[in-house]
């Protein structure tokens, strides 16, 4: 499968290989990894963000592509809903059927509410069933939520909200074992001690994993409990608006199916976004690793209400996305690969940096060897530098890939590429959503009875997310999300809606010199190659 | 030079680059897909396609985002199959032998056909973690189906009208709630937190100065 050049190259690899397993390549020190980052991170490559013109964040940066769809026109704007026909009523209205979604939906259903979740695709389809690495939480002897606070805090540029990474820290281990206590397979020693591994950035070992598929299994886990407990979720419809009430209380929202382009009306005395990511907006051309949905959607459902954004000019790029073969271009290698010892390695055969330290810096590293230093390995896409994945079975034994790994293995096998044996070309790929709506302890926004939860939140991995911290942050502020919107939901009494704040918007950009023909939220990205397109 | 194949979607035939996955032709041919397209990355399973080379006996299974396309594919693709699906409170119930009798009682009714491993896009063995749910041997039940993405395929084919990805599911979740070792160590932690054993210190770090933070983290130690 590999080229002529690859094959050369790969030599050079295992030439040095020998020498590298003995040997842990030193850690950048704290100003190296700044000008790193401010030279090579695409974050700082400021030609690609726009300063937004209205909305709570005007004057902020984003990336270009997400400034046009947050200032862009509404779905419903022309349309004459009739929002005196309800087509759903409810008390807690879930948008998103991912991991946080599910947990929200299944405490919200705990607490007596009436549940509803609606979600674009199938539940399940989404960027928790991809993870793949793990989950984290300090739950070893040698490891405390205030080592683990560090660890995030560092990793975040200090730019975390100090009481959201307090309550993501202190309620990592009881996630973790509400997950196990409903049935999800983490992986044990046989005495019952969880095994865990390093994630980038950590200095305990603290990531818990279901072999590599640790998103599915809890996403199986959460999906098979959503649906015992009869909760239902309407699939194949999205959010396109949300709607108010007279007081500017979110009070449900406009949805439309998928599939027959329907609109219709769902009420709900309190609404909770779980949209996830936007991986699929290809921010700066890069590939992603995200599911099919993932066009962040729910930072407009929340911009166009008036929920602010924050850090949503942080992006990140995942060091290891698959640079070859194309077919599976941008796809995910987990980074469970490099806590599992195998290293980073240009065509020449250098390891050139620490494989564990974390993602931003990681990704700007590899860049700088491809672009500045000319010591990638070209491919059909751009070029790419080694992952030395035989270097994991000789450090922990034969069968490990197989066995800790075996969906990576899978995908590989299936291009005739036995990782086992060869190394694999990586180059960073567009990951996970740092930044998004902000939300206070309770998970709510700054617009009332609107909760959000999941990567579609912004504020608690500050600048830059460790590995891990995703999977528990769903877990830990969906399941609040779902607690407290259950709550408050029966405090409500429901007013008239409105979709005022659609004029409101489109006054806005009016004013503010915004013209369009585009239309948001995006949906679904566009991939056809049509002649007429 | 750009190579291309000829494909059948559902019988109607489009040239795309030979390169391409399943799901990219069938974008290439101007599909915008809904139905039948989740991670892109082999996770989800909303992708299973059934297809046929031309000439060929034997009848294909696969997932369009992870398969690339071959000349002459007649490709059709299952983005849903009615799969039984039964309701249980994971707290009442316990993995015992009976447990599989009541929920599925079908599974009694495989005639060893071995279709489901011989269809399964993940290259299960399907068959035998049947086999082992029919036991009552959950563990080896949910080791055996671990990496099934519930893509239905084995269920198209079987003879019996077996649900295999719900059965293993529930023999996973058995395994995992009641069957895997309980992890001392999570429990006390648990408690730890809950009894307030590390808000000092976490207080603490909450109010120290950035500068000070930045020295703590600079400077931790690292397990080996
Ligand atoms: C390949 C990959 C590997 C990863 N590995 C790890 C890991 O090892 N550890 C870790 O901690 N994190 C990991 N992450 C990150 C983590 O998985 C995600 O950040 C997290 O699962 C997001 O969960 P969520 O519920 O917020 O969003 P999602 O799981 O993406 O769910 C969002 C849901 O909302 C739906 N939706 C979107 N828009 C709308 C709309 N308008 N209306 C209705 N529904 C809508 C989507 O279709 C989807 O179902 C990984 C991510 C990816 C992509
Ligand atoms: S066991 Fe069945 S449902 Fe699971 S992956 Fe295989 S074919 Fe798909
Ligand atoms: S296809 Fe059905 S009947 Fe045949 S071996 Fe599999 S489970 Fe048994
Ligand atoms: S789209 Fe998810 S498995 Fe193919």
């Amino acid at each position: 499968m590999y080229t002529q050049e690859m094959l050369d190259s790969v030599k050079k690899v295992e030439a040095t290989r020998k020498e590298r397993l003995g040997m842990e390549p030193r850690r950048m020190t704290a100003e190296e990894k700044e000008t790193l980052l401010n030279r090579y991170h695409p974050d700082y490559r400021q030609e690609n963000f726009s300063v937004l013109k209205i909305g709570p964040n005007k004057g902020d940066k984003v990336p270009d592509e997400l400034a046009v769809l947050l200032q862009a026109n509404s779905r419903v704007k022309d349309l004459d809903i009739d929002l005196t026909k309800i087509d759903y009523d409810t008390d807690v209205l879930i948008i998103g059927g991912g991991g946080a979604g599910a947990s929200a939906a299944i405490e919200a259903d705990e607490a007596g509410a009436k549940v509803m979740m609606v979600t674009k695709l199938r539940i399940g389809d989404a960027n928790t069933m991809m993870a793949e690495g793990g989950i984290q939480a300090a739950d070893k002897e040698n490891d405390s939520p205030a080592i683990h606070y560090l660890d995030a805090l560092g990793g975040g540029h200090y730019a975390n909200d100090p009481k959201l990474l307090h309550k993501l820290v202190t309620e990592g281990p009881s996630a973790v074992k509400w997950l196990n206590d409903l049935g999800v397979m983490f992986d044990k020693a046989a005495d019952g001690t969880m095994i865990t591994t390093h994630g980038g950035g950590t200095s305990r070992k603290r990531m818990h994993a279901a072999k590599d598929y640790s998103g599915a299994e809890i996403m199986r886990v959460l999906r098979d409990e959503v649906i015992n407990r009869g909760i239902p979720v309407v699939d194949f419809t999205s959010a396109v608006e949300l709607i108010l009430d007279e007081e500017g209380r979110a009070a449900g929202a406009v949805l439309m199916n998928m599939e027959t382009g329907e609109y219709l009306v769902a009420r709900a005395k309190t609404v909770i976004i779980a949209t996830g990511g936007a991986g699929r907006l290809h921010y700066q051309g890069f590939p992603t690793s995200n599911h099919y949905g993932a066009t962040a959607d729910g930072l407009i459902l929340g911009y166009r209400v008036g929920a602010e954004l924050v850090y949503a000019d942080t992006i990140q790029y995942h060091p290891t996305g698959v640079a070859f073969p194309e077919q599976i271009f941008g796809a995910l290698v987990t980074e469970k690969v490099r806590s599992l010892g195998a290293m980073l390695v240009n065509a020449d055969g250098e390891a050139f940096m620490h494989p564990l330290e974390t993602r931003d810096v990681c990704a700007a590293s590899i860049i700088r060897e491809c672009k500045d230093r000319k010591k990638g390995v070209s491919t059909v896409e751009g070029s790419g530098v080694w992952l030395d994945t035989p270097m994991i079975d000789m450090i922990h034994g034969e069968g490990t890939i197989e066995n800790r790994l075996p969906g990576m293995f899978r995908m590989y096998e299936k291009y005739d590429i036995d990782m086992r044996k060869i190394p694999i070309l990586v180059y960073p790929t567009l990951h996970y959503q740092n930044g998004g709506l902000k939300i206070n302890q309770e998970g709510l926004t700054d617009v009332e009875n609107l909760y959000a939860a999941g990567e579609v939140v912004g504020g608690i991995h500050g600048r830059n997310r460790l590995m891990g911290n995703s999977l528990l942050d769903i877990i830990v502020f969906g399941r609040n999300a779902g607690k407290n919107a259950a709550k408050k939901s029966k405090t409500i009494k429901p007013g008239k809606l409105t979709l005022s704040h659609v004029e409101k918007f489109a006054k806005e950009m009016e004013d503010a010199g915004i013209k369009t023909d585009c239309v948001s939220p995006k949906l679904l990205p566009k991939y056809t190659h049509r002649k007429d397109e | 030079m750009e190579e291309f194949v000829n494909i059948f979607l559902m019988g109607k035939k489009y040239t795309v680059p030979s390169n391409l996955t399943i799901m990219g032709a069938m974008e290439y041919a101007g599909y915008q897909l809904v139905r039948g397209c989740g991670c892109r990355s082999g996770f989800c399973g909303a992708c299973a396609i059934i297809y046929r080379i031309k000439g060929e006996r034997d009848l294909k299974v696969c997932l369009a985002c992870q398969t690339q396309v071959e000349n002459n594919m007649y490709i059709a693709t299952l983005p849903f199959f009615p799969l039984i699906k039964e309701i249980y409170d994971i707290n009442e119930i316990r993995p015992t032998e009976q447990i599989m009798m009541q929920l599925y009682p079908e599974i009694y009714s495989c005639i060893g056909c071995n279709a489901c491993t011989k269809s399964c896009t993940q290259g299960l063995n399907v068959m035998q973690y049947i086999a082992y749910a029919q036991r009552g041997e959950y563990e080896k039940c949910a080791e055996e189906s671990f990496d099934c993405v519930m893509c239905g395929v084995c269920s198209s084919r079987c003879p019996a009208g077996i649900s295999h990805p719900q059965v293993a599911l529930l023999a996973r979740r058995l395994t995992g709630k009641y069957l895997a070792p309980k992890s001392e160590h999570l429990e006390d932690r648990v408690r730890e937190i809950e009894n307030g054993d590390f808000e000092e210190l976490l207080e603490g770090l909450m109010q120290k100065p950035i500068e000070e933070l930045k020295e703590l983290y600079n400077n931790r130690d690292i397990e080996e």
